[in-house]
């Protein structure tokens, strides 16, 4: 049933990359994925993130053959998948729920796609060992699934996903039963499980700290619809649209006034200097990007300032967060470290404060829906 | 319910008797509550079968004696009675779970409110009289029933089939009488495995036959056992069923027993053989519970 590269040991697979073209699914009149285009690279680990309903397991129960879509394309390198049934895609799937089977010990669980292969019974039991080796669960072979936490049952899931050396890897929120801080932990084994093998993964989730930690790009995904698709780094510095900036870190938007010769302005300061094509046009500022200013700027080209006037002051251990409104109709929020010693600890509501942002923090998008 | 903290002056720790008081006041009242279905259980139940028990070892001259399991021995009839018994509960059981796997994996693939419907299609049946619906089967099955009128008529055969009135009728009427006892257990069971499951297989490289006998059907194992045994216990002890449609050829131990009190009046005969049955049914049931880990089933463990 099998090429003779899935089952020859010690030879780590070959990743293949994903390509998906004109994708759409519908449920009725509902676009659970509207015409989604999508290359995943070869080795990469890509996550689907957004809100619940988004569209994100939709597509990757696409990528896995357990939906049948209205139309378009999904390859697996050169290889059309559109048709194929689930059994004869050979990727592996981390569920949700684990999907362990519960009449089957844990080394018999991960040796379950090795016997549909035709693995023999020697090789089979070497490379479940291997497996379990490498989840760090070697010794509990012989538990019944009952017998597992739930960290240990996303770790059988996780080594029968891969035990049969597939090209492709994909995980929809297997993190999300687990605490937080088990989960934590797991994402950091599972980003070195992944540099391990070297499979190309589509990881599903709608938790964006998670998305942040592991992904090598993220494609953000809301109303069926890609939102962005790119480094963890540029989206959160760089958010393409009013839905990315929302829905990643925390953000204000202020909406910008643009004059004449096309550049844009907030409450009579410049913003940007080069012009822009017509259009309505926000500044979204992240709270950790100002600052309080107690001097005059030093290098008033560098930071854009917003005078206000404190409106409420938290304190969180770590971090404060406080509310300034800057104009009669708008507030901004920032954040900043505390220390034991500094005079901001002690903003009150009322305070006048002054608040600056480099100009290389500037982000400026398109005015639009946030959902 | 007066006392105060202070009152509490027998025990070292603060309220220590009175609250072990009120724990012993709260189970008293627990078992209260159980203490009706407890004295019925006795009355109906343990009595009674002490007392058959009892009878059974009584002979014909009022003495103790053997001679109703000795007579069990010698006639031959009475070994024939327990075969067609176990043989007709058995055909039975069969007949359920070949009808009723099928049913009860369309009910569950369904979603939950249109698998509601069909439920009810099972369960409607359920609710009407034993005995109506056996005569209804009389009327369908017979000689001159709507069955071979309507396979003559259509020219399917030409004599019409003996349907009733033999073991044919018999398992016919009984299946069907005890299908919703199989299909109930076992569509609960289904419904719990979750879909993930199937994908999971699916994912591994099961093609949709292997995914349904190695994870499927293992899965779905519990409740059909649990099914089967409620059936086939069910059947051993049928009278109003094999009487009507068996039409005097299926002789059960429930038919035989009535025949001996009706004919004979002898309640130690009678006796004797009600224990027997209970007995058999019970080794049965252990050696089940045994080889097929049966806790499991029948508690829902896993």
């Amino acid at each position: 049933m099998q090429s003779n590269a899935d089952t020859q040991p010690s030879e780590k697979p070959t990743a293949l990359p994903i390509r998906i073209q004109s994708l759409t699914k519908k449920y009725g009149k509902f676009y659970a994925l509207d015409s989604v285009d999508l290359d995943i690279k070869s080795g990469e680990f890509l996550t689907l993130l957004g809100p619940s309903g988004s569209g994100k397991t939709t597509l990757l129960m696409a990528i896995a053959g357990f939906n049948r879509p209205d139309a378009g394309s999904i390859r697996f390198g050169d290889d059309e998948m559109i048709l194929t049934p689930p059994h004869k895609r050979n990727v592996g799937m981390v569920f949700q729920s684990y999907a362990l089977f519960p009449h089957m010990t844990v080394a018999e669980n991960v040796a379950f796609p090795l016997k549909l292969r035709g693995v023999s019974a020697e090789e089979s039991a070497e490379r479940v060992d291997e497996a379990l080796t490498t989840v760090q669960l070697a010794s509990l072979g012989a538990r019944g699934i009952e017998e597992l936490s739930g960290g240990q049952r996303q770790r059988v899931a996780l080594a029968r996903a891969f035990v049969f050396r597939p090209r492709i890897l994909l995980m929809d929120e297997p993190l999300s039963a687990l605490d937080k801080k088990l989960r934590e932990q797991m994402q950091i084994e599972l980003k070195h499980l992944h540099e391990q093998l070297g499979v190309t993964t589509v990881y599903v989730t709608h938790d964006q700290r998670e998305a942040l930690t592991m992904s090598d790009r993220i494609a953000v995904i809301n109303h069926g619809k890609l939102a962005q698709v790119d480094t963890p780094h540029a989206i959160y510095n760089r958010p393409a649209n009013a839905f990315v900036a929302d829905f990643i870190g925390e953000s204000t938007m202020l909406p910008l006034t643009r004059n004449g010769s096309g550049q844009l302005s907030f409450a009579g300061n410049l913003i940007s200097h080069d012009p822009v094509s017509a259009g309505d046009y926000s500044l979204v500022i992240r709270p950790e990007r100002l600052s309080v200013i107690r001097e005059t700027v030093s290098d008033p080209q560098q930071t854009l300032v917003f005078s206000g006037t404190i409106r409420e002051f938290v304190f969180q251990g770590d971090t404060a967060f406080a509310l300034a409104s800057i104009s009669d109709r708008h507030d901004v929020s920032f954040r900043f470290a505390t220390d034991s010693a500094s005079s901001e600890n002690s903003l009150r509501p009322g305070d006048p404060v002054s608040l600056g942002l480099n100009r290389s923090d500037v982000i400026i998008i398109p005015r639009g829906e946030v959902q | 319910m007066n006392s105060t903290t202070d009152s509490d002056m027998g025990s070292g720790l603060l309220n220590e008797t009175l609250l072990r008081r009120q724990e012993k006041r709260e189970q008293r009242a627990l078992l209260s509550l159980a203490l009706p279905s407890l004295l019925a259980v006795i009355a109906i139940i343990v009595i009674p079968v002490g007392w058959l028990f009892y009878l059974s070892f009584i002979g014909d001259n009022g003495q103790l004696s053997l001679e109703h399991y000795q007579k069990m021995i010698e006639y031959k009839s009475y070994l024939r009675t327990f075969t067609t018994t176990f043989q007709v509960s058995l055909l039975t059981t069969l007949l359920c779970i070949l009808i009723g796997y099928p049913l009860a994996y369309f009910l569950a693939i369904l979603p939950a409110r249109v698998a509601g419907f069909f439920m009810l299609a099972v369960l409607l049946p359920f609710w009407t009289s034993l005995l109506v619906r056996t005569y209804a089967w009389l009327v369908l099955l017979q000689k001159n029933g709507i069955l071979n009128d309507f396979g003559m008529a259509a020219g399917l055969w030409d004599e019409p089939l003996k349907l009733v009135h033999n073991l044919t009728g018999t398992l016919i009427g009984m299946a069907h009488i005890m299908l919703p006892f199989l299909v109930l257990p076992l569509y609960g069971s289904m419904r719990k495995i979750e879909r993930d499951m199937m994908h999971a297989a699916a994912n591994l490289g099961a093609s949709p036959i292997q995914a349904f006998w190695k994870v499927y059907f293992p899965l779905s194992l519990s409740g059909m056992v649990a099914g089967s045994l409620i059936v086939f216990v069910l059947c051993l002890g049928f009278y109003v069923t094999p009487a009507v449609l068996g039409g005097g050829r299926v002789v059960m131990v429930a038919t035989q027993i009535t025949a001996i009190l009706e004919n004979q009046y002898n309640w130690g005969a009678a006796s004797a053989l009600g224990v027997v049955l209970l007995v058999a049914t019970l080794i049965i049931l252990f050696v089940a519970s045994k080889v097929l880990k049966l806790d499991a089933a029948l508690f829902g463990k896993h």
